[in-house]
């Protein structure tokens, strides 16, 4: 039976090594089915994440071979070279707890302190807000609107790495969500805490965010758009606001 | 670490400039043909007007461009931090400045 | 901390244009003190800065001042970029840009080592 070699990273932030095992190759397989096969059928000491499997919850975010991926949408076969390894790491710019787990404390926090969480602009006992689905705002959340939360962005960008106190692109991306809906009440807020030094002006517009994004979202257009914003809306102020 | 208001004045500084490198890129390459020579270049700056503000505007950009951009650098690369990073980016900003606008001075006066 | 290694989420020409455009924001910082004092030998010792006109007629002289004005190009082209990815709305053009960022930058040091040899 062919197998594949998989180094897997063990340990936790203050050591870790990799470890090599050999798990058998299958037709369709995806990474999670390595590292599933290898925690139930090798070494159950292996810590790891996962929930849903199909690309929903976000939670196995892992970097493989370097990169930062959702390990149950990366088939095998797209990553693996010819030399049949395969390496799969806790995801890059968090905290390791063990293993392949990461501490989301830091990432999570970072959310809220852009203004993350929903500030209602009414409140239960006031009708819905009715919002055209064709309006150039609700168009624009759109596109920003299907993060899931798995960290993959936060791993790949370069400028967190260099600056661990950067928001980041998922943060950011939030933000310019909500920026455009006309449900937050007090959108200043949220503009003033992209543009404090942990802010949207860090970003240097390498788009690693975009391109790894599993979702296909673009937090890199996101963090233009803030930067644009604030620009426009600094520079308003400067001149009294005056029109 | 970067406010809103550094990267402000760094893209106003930027927007300043983009005419005058234009300006010194083309003068640059009108300039060496020949080969350089102090006559030539004294002969076009001495007593000019022109040059001196252009100089002038563009020794007072580049420095606060430089030490915005030097800032970063030492932020992230070298992981300066605190007073030591405002120490040292002004400094450059500072130096820049004064050598800067006593060179614009020496070739236009 | 630096990192060496190209990481493969660094295979990525804009990744490499952000690069560019930190070197050669830098190398230009570090040049520029040394440019403003030469010109400042005009008003001490008008007789020094000539010699060292003469000097960069030397052929390495020129190669070298060739690298400054690429990158020179290089941080205006692609700080023009820049402030145009910021400024304006997203476009799926992004590497062809940086692409032509580098392209003018290369011309414009090109015609300048050009009409420095022509006549030099």
């Amino acid at each position: 039976m062919n197998t594949i070699t998989v180094q897997v990273s063990r340990g936790s932030e203050k050591h870790s090594e990799f470890q090599t095992f050999e798990v058998p190759e299958q037709e369709n397989q995806t990474v999670l089915d390595l590292v599933t096969y290898i925690q139930e059928y090798i070494d159950p000491t292996l810590s790891y994440r996962f929930a849903c499997r199909v690309g929903m919850c976000g939670s196995c975010g892992m970097m493989v071979n370097g990169e930062p991926r959702w390990t149950c949408r990366t088939h095998v076969k797209k990553v693996l070279g010819s030399s049949k390894t395969i390496e799969v790491g806790p995801l890059k710019n968090l905290p390791v707890i063990k293993d392949l787990v990461v501490d989301m404390d830091t990432f999570f926090d970072k959310w809220i302190a852009v203004g993350g969480v929903h500030h209602p602009s009414k409140n239960r006992h006031q009708s819905i807000e009715k919002i055209s689905e064709l309006s150039a705002e609700r168009m624009s959340a759109n596109e920003a609107v299907e993060c899931i939360n798995c960290g993959v962005c936060y791993a790949s960008c370069d400028v967190v790495s260099a600056n661990s106190d950067y928001f980041g692109p998922a943060a950011l991306n939030r933000a310019w969500s909500l920026v455009n809906d006309v449900k937050t009440k007090n959108k200043d807020s949220i503009l003033e805490a992209v543009s404090g030094n942990a802010g949207c002006h860090n970003c240097h517009s390498q788009q690693n965010c975009s391109n790894y994004c599993p979702n296909e979202l673009n937090p890199s257009a996101s963090i233009a758009s803030l930067k644009r914003t604030v620009f426009a809306s600094k520079i308003n102020n400067l001149f009294g606001n005056s029109k | 670490m970067i406010s809103a208001k550094l990267f402000i004045l760094q893209r106003l500084t930027a927007l300043i400039m983009a005419p005058l490198v234009l300006g010194h890129l083309a003068l640059m390459i009108y300039a060496v043909q020949g080969g350089l020579s102090a006559s030539e270049i004294l002969g076009r700056t001495q007593g000019s007007v022109f040059w001196a503000i252009f100089y002038a505007l563009f020794v007072f950009a580049v420095a606060i461009h430089a030490a915005i951009g030097v800032r970063t650098v030492l932020f992230e690369w070298l992981k300066i931090r605190g007073s030591v990073l405002e120490l040292l980016s002004w400094s450059l900003g500072l130096a820049l400045l004064v050598m800067g606008l006593y060179s614009v001075y020496a070739v236009t006066a | 901390m630096i990192s060496y290694s190209l990481a493969p989420h660094r295979r990525n020409l804009l990744w490499s244009a952000f690069l560019i455009h930190r070197l050669s924001g830098l190398c230009l910082a570090l040049f520029l003190p040394l440019h403003f004092w030469v010109l400042s030998r005009a008003l001490h010792d008008p007789a020094a800065l000539e010699g060292f006109l003469k000097w960069t007629d030397l052929w390495y002289v020129k190669l070298g001042e060739y690298l400054l004005v690429f990158l020179l190009g290089a941080h205006f082209f692609g700080g023009l970029r820049l402030m145009a990815f910021e400024a304006l709305p997203w476009s799926n053009r992004q590497k062809t840009f940086a692409a032509l960022a580098f392209a003018l930058s290369f011309i414009s040091a090109t015609l300048f080592l050009f009409s420095a040899v022509q006549y030099g």
